[in-house]
């Protein structure tokens, strides 16, 4: 085959072209037409399909994700969206960046490699902004739990979560595993990374200064990934469609270690003017990136590019997703001391070209351009669609269906509830997982957020919460999202930190179903509505679509991620008992509220009515009293109150230590225990005057429950559930589902020994 | 008190390592694998990690590296030596302890807070405990199953270069529950678990895990 120049273009302006094979349509084949005032060479006809596709794109979500750039200024928000992570202010002059990164189509098609390079991509992600990455979340999700291919993914989905994060020296301190039958062929695996920096040190993906060069360092570029993005990403899956594992790419943390160190020792020394890591669409995406965010001009030499394989095309070089790759802008007279420190960390680094003046970013192959674009015109001026949208058909039928709301056997349920995949013990997948390396784990799993040590002097640190409820956002996706974002909140506060930003993954169905567009936008409009109401940023995020198969869309999965800040980290509030003779007290009111329920879809199978009641200013309420009884050292513990409601939090609190409690429970007993009305968490003190005092001060409830002690749960009246009983039966589940062989080997998991 | 911890390309705990030399009262020192340049230091640390990224086998290819040329070589003289995880597959590719480290019998990663039972008091390394102590400390690994041939592992149990044995379960399938051995003069000294991740109470399951460090100060001086 003849290559396919810019001037064989010209030469040749009718040749028919497979754009709609690639993923364009009519209307933006003809747009691309008229931006080069020609039809494109096959390699610009490659950078634009992957580029304008929907995951780099945002075409069909950007119009709605405007919302989050209209909230008021944040004197926390150092950067903002656009970059590769928004950065936030976290006080003594360090910066935080964080984010949250989909890889679901990668993960159901290769689990293990899916995983593992999602993990990758997010952590080159907050390196780039000139952080050190410190610690990973996962947020998972899978079809029926007993399901046969949930037993396919779900395995090969740790393992690479965890075989890339243990590789790569970074911590796993927390996520979330839930199950539902709408993820089977459609898993979700949502990845956060966070890295911390001074304020000094922030770096930006823009390429600036006409000869300085082009530096592409990290693996070389194989056939991995090619298309990955428009075939993967932004086409729904296809029930009979070819298998699509080439367009996977493939992992090697080892060489993401080097990148990181390589990277950190090259900003300490101030050796780059701009960064871009190598993710979807390689190297179109980073080189039109750096260009159309600096001054325009850029030219590329892709003979330059090192290869894995010789056999590539030059499109195909520039389509590749080959991971572990990162691209620099430099200064000619730093070229050689950057290459030196490339070299002291076996990183193969290339010049493959310079920044130039003008506004057109050129690629040549063999001598001959092949490339010759307005960059903006590809990173930044895609297609944007205000897409149709409707109310879903069936949404008022299903609001109308409200839960049962009474427990035929108060204790049966209790242990069906914990039992369940959804409520079980998750220590199966998080002992894969290394929670100790760096040595600043404050907190990681099982608690409610995962909380570090980011100053040794000082004991800055900041927890960490992800939660995407999906049965809350089926049923209102406006409303669910809210409660989403109100339980990380939450999380984060009962820690004892402050909440100061929040990031987000938006995992839905095919925009091109109108119910899916309004889902969508129902669940941003309530994203930006929240934080407004509690006064916090959004630094970014991700927007996951086509998550669905045939006609079958996934529940909206909104997963929301909140940061928060403790000024002194010793002073974090964990959930488990530890201690007996304290006072156990309810914060918060408790309604009679079932629907999206744990309880109703574990014990009924149900999934109905309207989701709990959203009331922020008592979230804020809460949160504000829960960091003063931290910081004031009141309580021992404290639990949010969520999923299962206070039969999930008491159980996970009891078998942490294994510490039990005497407890009476007032009103409707189905109510107390399995009602999931927000704004509530448990907590333990020898104080209880003190707590009830700062409670009153702040306007929270207060409801006394009892007092910690003994080897059982015993509820006045209802009920009594040993813990040797209570934990056979939340341990069990996922050993039972995905094999147990360590059983003849137990020892404790990791985090359960007291510290004193 | 100068310390050494060596860090290798895909080392990961060298900066717990260094953390946890600082908490016990020493200097730690960083050592570069690729430079033939054992600073002067009164003492190693191999941490943890993937060195090379596990690549042939874990530990082989570090073990090959110009500064473990050195370790090795100092070792035999007396300098004291600790090889952690990852570590301790270096040291054991090198020759400097008996055995090997293969893959967990359940195949899994692990991480767990792990009961030790402490078997010798009296190495270079472990001095600051009692023996028969039983301490907590972290285990991580997919490759920490501790293997050798029946009548190597009898000759080792009869020469008491047993160092710590798992208590409360075995984490990875490890022969006779051995988590970590030494050689025959007890300076040297190897092991799977994590003690420079439990050496302060904020992070760490306990801070059982300092007394290795502790132990080595005393080594030093009275050497």
């Amino acid at each position: 085959m003849s290559l396919d120049t810019v001037a064989v273009a010209a030469e040749h302006p009718d040749d028919e072209q497979p754009f709609a094979e690639l993923g364009l349509k009519d209307d933006e084949y003809a747009r691309i037409r008229e931006i080069l005032g020609r039809r494109p060479t096959t390699a610009e006809l490659a950078m634009y399909s992957v580029m304008w596709s929907e995951h780099c794109s945002y075409k069909s979500s950007r119009v709605h994700l405007r919302r989050f750039g209209d909230l008021p200024k944040s004197d926390a928000l150092l950067v903002g969206m656009g970059e590769n992570a928004g950065v936030v202010d976290v006080g003594d002059g360090w910066a935080v960046t964080f984010k949250v990164e989909s890889h679901n189509h990668p993960s159901y098609v290769e689990p293990y490699q899916g995983a593992a390079t999602g993990v990758g991509g997010i952590v080159r992600d907050i390196l780039t902004m000139g952080a050190r990455p410190v610690a990973v979340m996962d947020s998972l999700r899978f079809g029926a739990a007993d399901a046969p291919d949930t037993a396919r993914v779900l395995p090969g989905v740790v393992a690479g979560v965890g075989g890339y994060g243990n590789c790569l020296g970074l911590p796993n301190i927390g996520g979330e595993l839930l199950f539902d039958d709408c993820y089977i062929g459609n898993p979700l695996v949502n990845a956060l990374c966070v890295g911390v920096m001074k304020h000094a040190d922030v770096r930006l993906a823009k390429a600036e200064g006409a000869g300085n060069k082009v530096v592409l360092f990290g693996a070389r570029t194989g056939g991995d990934g090619i298309g990955g993005v428009s075939v993967l990403a932004s086409e729904t899956f296809d029930e009979h469609g070819p298998a699509k594992r080439p367009a996977v790419q493939v992992g090697d943390p080892f060489t993401e270690k080097l990148l990181i160190e390589a990277c950190l020792e090259i900003f300490a020394a101030d050796l780059v003017t701009g960064i871009q890591d190598l993710g979807g669409a390689g190297i179109s995406c980073a080189t039109s990136e750096l260009a159309a965010a600096g001054s325009g001009g850029m030219a590329i030499d892709l003979d330059a590019v090192p290869l894995r394989d010789s056999t590539l095309t030059p499109a195909e070089i520039l389509m590749s997703e080959s991971q572990e790759r990162m691209c620099a802008i430099v200064e000619p007279g730093k070229v050689e001391q950057f290459l030196a420190v490339c070299a002291k960390w076996d990183v193969l680094a290339t010049v493959i070209g310079e920044v130039t003046d003008g506004d057109r970013l050129t690629i040549d192959w063999h001598g001959e351009r092949i490339v010759d674009v307005p960059p903006r015109t590809v990173a930044l001026e895609g297609p944007v669609y205000e897409r149709p949208m409707s109310r879903p058909a069936d949404l008022d039928a299903l609001q109308a269906d409200t839960p049962p709301s009474s427990s035929a056997d108060l204790r049966a349920d209790w242990l069906a509830v914990v039992a369940s995949p959804d409520g079980a013990d998750k220590t199966w997948v998080t002992e894969q997982y290394d929670r100790y390396v760096r040595g600043n784990t404050v907190l990681a799993q099982p608690e409610d957020a995962g909380v570090l040590r980011i100053d040794e002097q000082s004991n800055r640190g900041i927890a960490l919460a992800l939660d995407g409820n999906a049965r809350y956002a089926r049923l209102d996706p406006y409303t669910g999202t809210q409660l989403n974002l109100a339980e990380a909140y939450r999380n984060v506060a009962v820690s004892g930190a402050r909440p100061l930003a929040v990031t987000n993954c938006l995992n839905f169905g095919s925009p091109e179903e109108p119910e899916v567009m309004w889902q969508f936008a129902e669940a941003v409009r309530g994203l930006a509505d929240g934080c407004r109401a509690l006064g916090l940023p959004v630094t970014g995020g991700n927007v996951s679509l086509y998550n669905q198969t045939g006609g079958t869309a996934i529940n909206p999965t909104p997963v929301i991620g909140v940061l928060g800040v403790h000024a002194d980290v010793t002073r974090r509030v964990p959930s488990g008992w530890r201690a007996a003779g304290e006072t156990v007290l309810l914060l918060g009111e408790t309604r009679p509220e079932f629907g999206g329920s744990a309880w109703a879809g574990v014990v009924h199978g149900h999934l109905g009515g309207l989701p709990p009641a959203l009331d922020l200013a008592a979230e804020q309420a809460l949160a504000g009293l829960m960091v003063g009884l931290a910081a004031d050292g009141r309580v021992s513990s404290a639990h949010d109150l969520a999923d299962g409601g206070l039969a999930q939090a008491l159980t996970e609190s009891a078998l942490r230590y294994g510490v039990g409690a005497r407890l009476r429970l007032e009103g409707d007993p189905t109510a107390a225990l399995f009602a999931e009305s927000g704004a509530r968490a448990v907590v333990t003190t020898s104080d209880a005057p003190a707590v009830r005092a700062a409670a009153e001060a702040a306007g929270v409830p207060v409801t006394e429950l009892g007092t910690t002690g003994g080897e059982a749960l015993l509820l006045d009246g209802l009920l009594e559930l040993p813990l040797a009983e209570l934990r056979e039966t939340w341990t069990a589940t996922l050993p039972a589902l995905f094999g147990s062989p360590e059983i003849a080997v137990g020892t404790v998991p990791a985090g359960t020994v007291p510290t004193s | 008190m100068r310390i050494g911890v060596i860090t290798f390309p895909g080392s990961l705990d060298d900066v717990d390592a260094a953390r946890a030399v600082r908490l016990a009262g020493a200097e730690p020192v960083s050592l570069w694998h690729g430079e033939h340049d054992l600073k002067g230091v009164d003492a190693v640390v191999l941490p943890g990690g993937f060195s090379y990224g596990d690549y042939l086998r874990a530990g082989a290819i570090a073990a090959r590296s110009p500064l473990v040329q050195d370790v090795v070589a100092a070792a035999r003289t007396g300098l004291p030596v600790l090889g952690i995880c990852n570590g301790f597959q270096v040291l054991c590719e090198a020759g400097l302890l008996p055995g090997a480290l293969t893959r967990n019998s359940h195949l899994h990663f692990r991480n767990r807070d792990q009961g030790l039972l402490v078997e010798r008091a009296d190495t270079a390394w472990t001095s600051s405990y009692a023996q028969g102590q039983t301490i907590v400390v972290p285990v991580k690994n997919g490759e920490g199953r501790y293997v050798a041939a029946d009548a190597d592992l009898d000759r080792l149990e009869g020469e008491g270069r047993v160092v710590v044995r798992y208590v409360g379960g075995n984490p990875n399938g490890s022969s006779r529950d051995i988590a970590g051995v030494t050689s025959a003069d007890g300076r040297v000294v190897g092991l799977m678990p994590h003690p420079e991740h439990a050496v302060e109470e904020l992070t760490g399951p306990s801070t059982d895990g300092l007394g290795f460090f502790t132990s080595v100060l005393a080594a030093v001086v009275a050497a």
